[in-house]
C-alpha cells in the first residue's frame, strides 16, 4: 500500500504539489490524470525519493519512504520514465536486464539476456532489437524498451509515466493489456500516469485527478462518468470550456 | 551607485563562490570514498581507463613533442645571449619534467576528458538517466563517478610520465638534428641532471591534476541545469574550473616540492 499524506513540493515560486493526499491499495491499478504540468511526474518522483518533498508524509507498506534501507526499498519498484531514460551507452538488452546484471539480483549473463528478450517480446519488440542501441530505435520503440526495463525484475510496485504516449493504437492496446496482466496475474501494484482516456478505462481500478496541486477527485473507474465533479467532467470529455482554464 | 550596495554585491559573490567551493569539496571527498566502497564496477572502470588513458595518448604525445622541441629552440637562442647554449639538455629536462609536462598534460586532459565527462553525465542527468540509475538500485556516485575518478588517478600520472619522456625526446631531436648537439652527451647531461624528486613531483602533479579533471567533470555534470543549455553550461564550467584549479594546484605543489 502506498499512502501520500498532505505532500507539498515547490520549485522556487512554483508551488507544484500543495497537499496531495492519496492511497493506493496493494494489487490495484491506480491511474493519475490531470493537466499538463500539474505535477503528476513530480508526485511519482517524490514517492521514489528522487525528489525530496518539502513537507508531508509518504508511506509504502506503512513504512516511511524516506528512512530505512534505500536498496531494499527501491528493489520493490519498477519505473517507466516519461522520456524513456534509456542508457544510451548500453545496448537494448543490457538496458532491460540492467538490474539482473549487477547488484543483489545478479544472474548469469545468458540468463539475464534471455529474460530481457522475453520481456521485450511482451512489449511487442522482436529479439533482433536486443542488440541495437537506444538511439537506433524510434520514439515508441524506446518507450517500450523503457517499459520492458521497468518490469524486468518483476517488481511489486510499478510506476508508468505515460506508457502509451507516442504509440500507435494497436501497440497502445498491447501495452494496456500488458499493464492489466501485470496487475491481475502478478498481483503488482501499478500507478500509471496517462492522458489517454481509452487507456484509463482499460487499465484503471481507481483513478485520481490532480489539479492545482491537490487530488481533485478520486474513486473507482466505474464512477468516473457520473462523478458530478465539473473538473473531472471537463477533463475526461476534453472540453475547452469549464472550470479548468485552458491557459496555464 | 551606493558604495554599500556594491560592497553587498561583492560580499554575496564571495559567499556564493565559497559555497560552491564547499559543495565541490564535499563532492570530491564523496567521490574518493566511493572508490573504496563496494559494489565495484570493473566494466565501467575498464571503459574509463581506455577513454581517459589510452585514447588520450595521441594528444598528449603531440603536445609534449612540440613543446619539447620549441623549448630547446628557445633556450638555445635565449642562452646564446650570455653564452649558455650548452645548458639546453638540463633546462629542457627540468622545464619539461617539473613544469611543462604535468601542466600541459593536465590542461589537455581538462580539455579532452573533463569536457567529455561533464557533457556525458549532464546529458544523462537531463534525460533522467541518473534518476533511472537510482530507481534501478544503482548509486550514480559508484557507477558513474568513482570509475572515472579512479581511472584518472591511475592514468594521468602515467600520461604525464610518458609526456615527460616524449617532451625530452622532442628537445633531444631538435638539439641533435639542427642545433649540433652530440647525441650521447645530450642524453648523459639529461640523465645526470634530473633528480628523483623532479620525477616524483611530476608524477604527483599528474595524479592531482587527473583527480581534479575527473572530479570537476563529474561535479559539473551531476549538477547540470535542465535542457541543452544546462549541458552547455556544465561543460564550459567544468573545463574552466578544472583548468584554473590545475594551474593553482601546480603553483602550490611547486611551492611544496621546491621552495626550500
Ligand atoms: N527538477 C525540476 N526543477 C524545477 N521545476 C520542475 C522540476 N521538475 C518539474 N518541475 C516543474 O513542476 C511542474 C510539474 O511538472 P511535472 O513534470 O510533474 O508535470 P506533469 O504533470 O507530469 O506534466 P505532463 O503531463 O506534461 O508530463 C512543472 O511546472 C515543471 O516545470
Ligand atoms: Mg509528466
Amino acid at each position: 500500500m502506498i499512502q501520500l499524506e498532505n505532500v507539498q513540493k515547490a520549485f522556487g515560486n512554483n508551488r507544484v504539489l500543495r497537499g496531495m493526499t492519496l492511497e493506493i491499495k496493494s494489487g490495484t491499478s491506480m491511474v493519475i490524470i490531470g493537466g499538463s504540468g500539474t505535477g503528476k511526474s513530480v508526485a511519482l518522483k517524490c514517492i521514489l525519493g528522487l525528489i525530496q518533498p518539502d513537507s508531508g508524509k509518504i508511506l509504502v507498506d506503512g513504512k516511511d519512504a524516506s528512512t530505512g534501507d534505500r536498496d531494499a526499498f527501491l528493489a520493490k519498484f519498477g519505473m517507466l520514465f516519461q522520456g524513456g531514460a534509456l542508457f544510451d551507452s548500453l545496448p537494448v538488452w543490457q538496458n532491460v536486464a540492467f538490474r539482473l546484471l549487477r547488484g543483489s539480483l545478479k544472474r548469469p549473463q545468458a540468463e539475464a539476456r534471455e529474460i530481457a528478450i522475453e520481456k521485450l517480446r511482451r512489449v511487442g519488440l522482436k529479439a533482433e532489437v536486443a542488440d541495437l542501441f537506444p538511439a537506433e530505435l524510434s520514439g515508441g520503440m524506446q518507450k517500450r524498451v523503457g517499459l520492458a526495463r521497468a518490469i524486468a525484475a518483476d517488481p511489486e510496485i510499478i510506476f508508468f509515466d505515460e506508457p502509451t504516449t507516442g504509440l500507435d493504437p494497436i501497440m497502445a492496446g498491447v501495452i494496456n493489456e500488458l499493464i492489466r496482466e501485470i496487475v491481475v496475474e502478478m498481483g503488482a501494484t501499478a500507478m500509471t500516469i496517462t492522458h489517454d482516456m481509452t487507456s484509463v478505462r482499460a487499465i484503471a481500478d481507481n483513478i485520481a485527478m490532480l489539479h492545482d496541486g491537490v487530488i481533485q477527485w478520486t474513486g473507482p473507474v466505474s464512477k468516473m462518468d457520473d462523478s458530478g465533479d465539473p473538473y473531472l467532467d471537463q477533463f475526461i470529455n476534453g472540453r475547452a470550456e469549464g472550470p479548468i482554464e485552458a491557459v496555464r | 551607485m551606493n558604495p554599500l550596495t556594491l560592497l553587498a554585491q561583492l560580499g554575496r559573490m564571495v559567499l556564493v563562490t565559497l559555497a560552491e567551493v564547499g559543495r565541490a569539496s564535499i563532492f570530491a571527498w564523496s567521490a574518493i570514498t566511493h572508490i573504496f566502497r563496494p559494489p565495484y564496477y570493473p566494466r565501467e572502470l575498464a571503459i574509463s581507463l581506455l577513454q581517459i588513458g589510452w585514447l588520450s595518448l595521441p594528444v598528449v604525445g603531440m603536445t609534449a613533442i612540440f613543446t619539447g622541441g620549441a623549448l630547446a629552440l628557445q633556450i638555445y637562442s635565449g642562452g646564446a645571449r650570455f653564452d649558455a647554449e650548452a645548458v639546453v639538455p638540463q633546462i629542457v629536462a627540468i622545464g619539461i619534467v617539473r613544469e611543462l609536462g604535468p601542466v600541459l598534460v593536465g590542461l589537455m586532459i581538462a580539455a579532452r576528458v573533463t569536457s567529455s565527462i561533464a557533457a556525458e553525465i549532464a546529458t544523462m542527468k537531463v534525460t533522467e538517466q541518473i534518476d533511472a540509475l537510482v530507481t534501478l538500485s544503482t548509486n550514480p556516485m559508484q557507477y558513474l563517478v568513482a570509475p572515472r575518478v579512479l581511472a584518472a588517478l591511475i592514468t594521468v600520472p602515467l600520461l604525464v610520465g610518458i609526456g615527460d619522456i616524449i617532451g625530452i625526446a622532442g628537445g633531444y631531436t631538435v638539439s641533435v638534428q639542427s642545433l649540433g648537439f652530440n647525441s650521447a652527451t645530450y642524453l648523459k647531461n639529461t640523465v645526470d641532471f634530473l633528480e628523483p624528486l623532479d620525477i616524483i613531483s611530476s608524477l604527483v602533479k599528474g595524479t592531482v591534476f587527473g583527480g581534479i579533471s575527473a572530479v570537476m567533470g563529474c561535479y559539473f555534470g551531476m549538477n547540470s541545469g535542465r535542457g541543452a543549455q544546462g549541458v552547455g553550461r556544465a561543460t564550459k564550467g567544468s573545463v574552466e574550473a578544472a583548468a584554473v584549479l590545475i594551474l593553482a594546484a601546480n603553483f602550490l605543489l611547486t611551492g611544496v616540492f621546491f621552495s626550500v
